[in-house]
């Protein structure tokens, strides 16, 4: 049972009209700080402690797992790499069922659209980076990859 | 029918606020999280969680069978949907009601009239709402000639869309061919339908939303809400009632919901949206969003009533328990969404470890949120640690006690949006009230 808005109200009344400019509250449900802040007023700080009480825990096959950065590091010599911004869900297609935005052997430019990472609901497009043709796509399709993951590699039109 | 074991199939600060309420009135608050999720501090707070599947939204939040089975399982006497997900979703409306189970929410039909934005335009229309001037467009072909008649700039709007997702606006048809393949695909990706239509896009306009009651005979409303701080179509603060609003205006666009629930025979709570044209001076109806909103904070805070209390006693079959005479509005509320993201870095999400979350306390400051040091920020899903909200006698002591209260915030651990509602509270134009949608982006600017 954790404390109510009201409760931490009532709290702070009596807390206001002491000497005190602390409070440290703990039971095994919850941890409750409220502290007198320096330019007036308070602050409180909230932990639920308890351990959640799971009926059904999932089988541990069906958990993806975030590809590590380095994943997929060793082909291609004289390759670029292009590398999740953030940790999300990477896609190869704008939308589920649509062809994929490149295909090994694609030629891109340095602003095609190569794949898109969705973090928190923002869908962020993955920039080629360079031109070239695409030499190997390292991520898996609707998988979890880690910031900075590599994506995809392209290997650059000679100079 | 009473609702003693409710199913909440959500997470973050709707699930801990939804809990707080189940807590209050002695319900069995019952937790449906994906894998993800099940040591959040939903988790923690609720009596029970059952895992709904892996932490994609697909696979977990959104899938109507998972949160089905797991009412079942749990023996719910009724599903809250929260916001986002599955809220809007006839279809697990119809699923509940099969399964003898209550829906916290609508009708499936007054969803599905609803959640197809062209739909709704039509209902609005029928009950004699204003609608900004617009239609549908199939592909890029139809969308340019439906944009000339319209005349530019308009807003690309997903038809199953909804919280401003898949929204663009573009001035020129270059900006409309650039923009309406990435709406389309947004439109598909998160509702699965890539339909869209247009609107004209008003330049200078406020969004200011009416908060709806109903049990399906009755509606009544509860005030206006001014949610025009937006970037990129979405909300960062709000603030109930909207400020600086001429009496009849504000008459009127209570009348006007009240009209589009009465010809719906709305059931449970909802949101018209409008959008007030500052220049024509008149109001627009945007869209009706039919579930409980992430500011509703700020219409408890005038009106004194817990919102999701009223949406149990709906879902038990209740007749409405307070009418229009007896809703007292008092005082101002603002509330600011305070989410993981660098404002400064293009609102870069950031997801991650929470090392420190210290939030202001006192008289008229409410805190809804889902964080606490230690807490694993997840990137699958939205950016919102937790929404601060304020109540005063009037705007002006709103705003200082909002600026004293993010003074004392701190959270640490991950990139936030805090500093930036500092800078926002500090700006003369804000402080004014009344500003525009188009007022965000300014502000921005100035900030480089």
């Amino acid at each position: 049972m954790d404390l109510t808005d009201h409760d931490v109200r009532a709290i702070l009344q009596l807390l206001d009209a002491s000497v005190f400019d602390e409070l440290d509250l703990e039971t095994d449900a919850f941890k409750l700080t409220l502290r007198r802040a320096h330019g007036g007023g308070w602050t409180r700080e909230d932990r639920a402690l308890k351990r959640p009480r799971v009926l059904e825990v999932p089988p541990a096959a069906a958990t993806p797992h975030a590809a590590a950065p380095g994943a997929g590091a060793g082909a291609g010599a004289g390759t670029l790499e292009v590398r999740s911004p953030l940790p999300g869900t990477f896609y190869r297609a704008p939308k589920p069922g649509a062809a994929p935005f490149v295909e090994v052997g694609v030629r891109v430019g340095p602003q095609t659209v190569v794949a898109i990472v969705e973090t928190m609901k923002l869908m962020n497009s993955i920039h080629a980076g360079a031109a070239g043709c695409i030499a190997e796509i390292c991520a898996v399709d609707g998988e979890m990859v880690a910031q900075h993951a590599l994506l995809l590699r392209i290997q650059p039109d000679p100079p | 029918m009473i609702v003693r074991r409710l199913l909440i199939a959500n997470r973050g600060e709707i699930a801990v606020r939804v809990i707080r309420t189940c807590r209050r009135l002695g319900i069995t608050p019952i937790l449906a999280a994906s894998s993800a999720d099940l040591d959040s501090v939903a988790a923690r707070l609720a009596h029970e969680v059952v895992c709904l599947g892996p932490p994609r939204s697909l696979d977990s939040y959104l899938n109507i069978d998972a949160v089905v089975a797991a009412a079942v399982r749990v023996r719910a006497d009724a599903v809250h949907p929260g916001y986002g997900f599955l809220a809007e979703n006839p279809r697990l409306a119809a699923a509940c009601e099969a399964a003898g189970i209550a829906f916290v929410g609508p009708t499936p039909a007054q969803l599905a009239a609803l959640g197809d934005k062209l739909n709704a335009r039509r209902h609005a229309v029928a009950a004699g709402l204003p609608v900004v001037p617009g239609g549908e467009a199939d592909d890029l072909e139809s969308a340019r000639t439906l944009a000339a008649a319209i005349g530019y700039p308009v807003l690309i709007k997903a038809v199953a869309g909804g919280g401003g997702r898949g929204m663009r606006h573009a001035h020129t048809d270059a900006e409309l061919e650039q923009s309406l393949p990435r709406a389309m695909a947004e439109a598909a990706a998160a509702f699965g339908d890539g339909r869209i239509y247009l609107e004209r896009f008003v330049t200078a306009g406020r969004h200011i939303e009416v908060q709806l009651l109903g049990d399906g005979a009755t509606v009544i409303h509860l005030g206006t809400r001014d949610c025009s701080i937006q970037r990129r179509y979405q909300k960062l603060l709000e603030e109930a009632p909207a400020p600086g609003l001429a009496e009849d205006l504000r008459a009127g666009m209570e009348a006007a919901a009240i009209a589009l629930g009465r010809h719906l025979g709305y059931r449970g709570l909802g949101t018209v949206e409008f959008l007030f044209d500052c220049e024509g001076g008149r109001f627009y109806f945007l869209e009706m969003n039919a579930r409980i909103q992430v500011e509703h904070p700020v219409t408890e805070a005038i009106c004194g009533r817990d919102l999701v209390e009223e949406q149990l006693a709906v879902a038990e079959g209740r007749r409405l328990r307070l009418s229009q005479d007896t809703v007292r509005l008092a005082g101002h509320a603002i509330e600011c969404r305070l989410n993981a993201e660098d404002w400064l870095d293009g609102f870069r999400p950031s997801p991650g470890r929470v090392t420190c979350a210290r939030f202001a306390a006192g008289e008229g400051i409410r805190l809804d949120g889902h964080v606490q040091a230690d807490s694993q920020i997840p990137p699958y899903y939205d950016s919102l640690l937790a929404k601060l909200i304020v109540h005063g006698p009037d705007r002006p002591a709103a705003l200082a006690r909002m600026a004293g209260a993010l003074e004392r915030c701190e959270i640490g651990g991950v990139a936030n949006t805090l500093p930036m509602h500092r800078a926002l509270l500090a700006h003369p134009a804000f402080a004014a009230g009344g500003v525009t949608t188009g007022f965000f982006e300014r502000f921005m600017a100035e900030q480089a």
